[in-house]
């Protein structure tokens, strides 16, 4: 479904990715795990349009989507949930939701039907919605950021480090979270610093070294065989 | 020397009517300066040009409110264009680029404004010629009018951002520009319809400012300036703290020129931008930065 083939990027002068090939399949939970500063974020980036990759290609359903403006991105069905979860911080919460509900062919039925789904999962919200998006706690912010992309109904989520500084008892909850998407047949991408965490949750894990993948491996493979993680990661 | 209370009155009720025109030209200068991080220098060559195209209308249709609509209309589709043929381009690069040519952009204007309309001073014949006795002095219910309708556009303006399906798209690119487009929101398209809105509203003022004063092509400058002044102690891009520094500032030198002559009370509102800049650069109607 979504294809990153020899990606190079770079920001100014510094070349951050020097050739980056992943591919998600329809549905899949993809992990992409590595050390700090290895290009994670950036392969996000550049999927999502916000960094303009300087050779390679990237196909999403078969078309390609390298260097394209993100709003035309985010409407082929790709949602993006950054690192800082970038929650637009005056907006209420419903507000927040509405950035994503607000596009043109989304029924009255079908607006209630995505609401009500996400106020399911994060009942928080649903009390919340009312109140500054700035206000809500870290935790709180992180289900935003994810209920706010899943208000484009996306074909796939780039999820970039969502248990960060988070409690034990939010990152379970983004697990569940994780989950459940998959189960609706969500693909994610999912970058992360928690290795236990991708390991479970994803189907296939990537890791990258130093602005390239370095190894590939069915995520059971790994869980197995933990001299690989230590190899690249050193956990 | 004590101030009879009849002059203090008047004077707040000037101010209130001159701070509401201010207000219209600021909120658009301020949200173009939100989303877009664009401080428009030809702001005030936009209200500039409303007025004429505003006298123009008039002279032909002889109706004022006709003119108001045209003019607005004519210099939002105006501004449309500006921005996709000038500031487009530019947008991203260094602030000095973006202030050089809408610079470059006002000094065009004006000089166009030369050719078009000619260097004599216009007035709009206003559309209510009726006056209220205030004390000692005859008030033109016109001046109240023009006050009543630019807080409506303001408030309209309000409500549209408020609620508004664009106003929340509007409100969400300002405070982050990636992320509203990452959303799918078509930030390119919603900043030449903040242009088209700031320059509609530029026009409007305009047309409203026309019949209290001569037209001529040099209004503009002293527009800009006002307005700049006003975004700057209102705090870049909020546009409750413009319309609060419009109405302060324009109270200010109402008062101002209680004592001093009315030239010299500018100088007021140059020292609160300073007095802003020197002890809270961030705008005095913001919420303390936490």
């Amino acid at each position: 479904m979504l294809t990153l083939d020899n990606i190079h990027t770079y920001y100014g002068k510094s070349h951050i990715l020097h050739g980056v090939s992943i591919e998600v399949r329809a549905g899949e939970v993809v992990g992409l795990l590595g050390r700090n500063g290895v290009g994670k974020s950036t392969t996000l980036k550049t999927v999502m349009g916000l960094v303009r990759p300087s050779d390679g290609s990237i196909t999403f359903e078969g078309r390609e989507i390298g260097g394209m403006a993100a709003h035309h991105v985010a409407h082929l069905g790709i949602a993006w949930v950054p690192e800082d979860r970038r929650i637009f911080r005056l907006l209420s919460v419903m507000e927040n939701l509405r950035t994503g509900l607000d596009r043109p062919g989304v029924t009255e039925a079908r607006r209630t039907e995505l609401l009500d789904k996400v106020y399911a999962s994060f009942p928080v919200l649903a009390e919340r919605r009312n109140q500054a998006g700035g206000t809500l706690s870290g935790g709180e912010q992180q289900m935003l950021a994810i209920a706010r992309a899943m208000m484009l109904e996306p074909k796939i989520i780039l999820l970039d480090e969502p248990t960060e500084g988070l409690m034990p008892r939010m990152v379970s909850q983004i697990r569940e979270i994780i989950d459940l998407l998959h189960r609706d047949g969500v693909a994610i991408l999912l970058v992360e610093q928690n290795v236990p965490l991708t390991l479970e949750a994803s189907d296939r894990v990537y890791i990258m070294e130093k602005g390239v993948v370095r190894h590939h491996a069915p995520a059971a493979d790994l869980r197995a065989n933990h001299a690989v993680i230590h190899q690249f990661l050193g956990v | 020397m004590g101030l009879p209370l009849e002059q203090i009155i008047i004077q707040t009720i000037n101010g209130l009517v001159n701070g509401m025109i201010l207000a219209l030209v600021a909120s658009g200068l301020t949200l173009i300066f939100g989303i877009m991080d664009v401080v428009n220098f030809a702001h005030g060559e936009l209200v500039m040009l409303g007025a004429f195209v505003g006298a123009t209308t008039l002279g032909v249709t002889g109706n004022f409110w006709l003119a108001l609509m045209a003019a607005t209309l004519a210099i939002a589709a105006f501004g449309a264009i500006l921005q996709v043929s000038t500031l487009r381009p530019l947008l991203g690069r260094d602030p000095l680029t973006t202030i050089l040519a809408t610079f470059g952009i006002s000094l065009v204007l004006q000089k166009y404004a030369l050719w078009q309309w000619g260097p004599s001073a216009r007035k709009l014949q206003e559309p209510i010629t009726g006056q209220f006795s205030l004390f000692y002095l005859q008030y033109p219910w016109y001046r109240i009018a023009t006050a009543l309708i630019s807080a409506a556009i303001i408030g309209a303006l309000y409500l549209f951002l408020r609620y508004g399906k664009y106003g929340i798209w509007i409100r969400a690119a300002m405070q982050d520009r990636v992320m509203a487009q990452a959303m799918g929101i078509p930030v390119p398209s919603l900043h030449i319809g903040v242009f088209a809105i700031g320059a509609g509203m530029a026009a409007a003022s305009g047309v409203l400012f026309g019949p209290l004063a001569g037209v001529t092509q040099n209004i503009g400058a002293d527009f800009t300036l006002r307005a700049f002044i006003v975004v700057v102690v209102g705090g870049m891009g909020n546009l409750g703290g413009s319309i609060l520094a419009s109405i302060f500032i324009s109270l200010l030198e109402a008062y101002a020129s209680l004592i001093v002559s009315p030239s010299q009370a500018v100088i007021v509102s140059f020292v609160a931008l300073i007095l802003t800049l020197l002890f809270r650069p961030t705008g005095l109607f913001v919420p303390t930065p936490k």
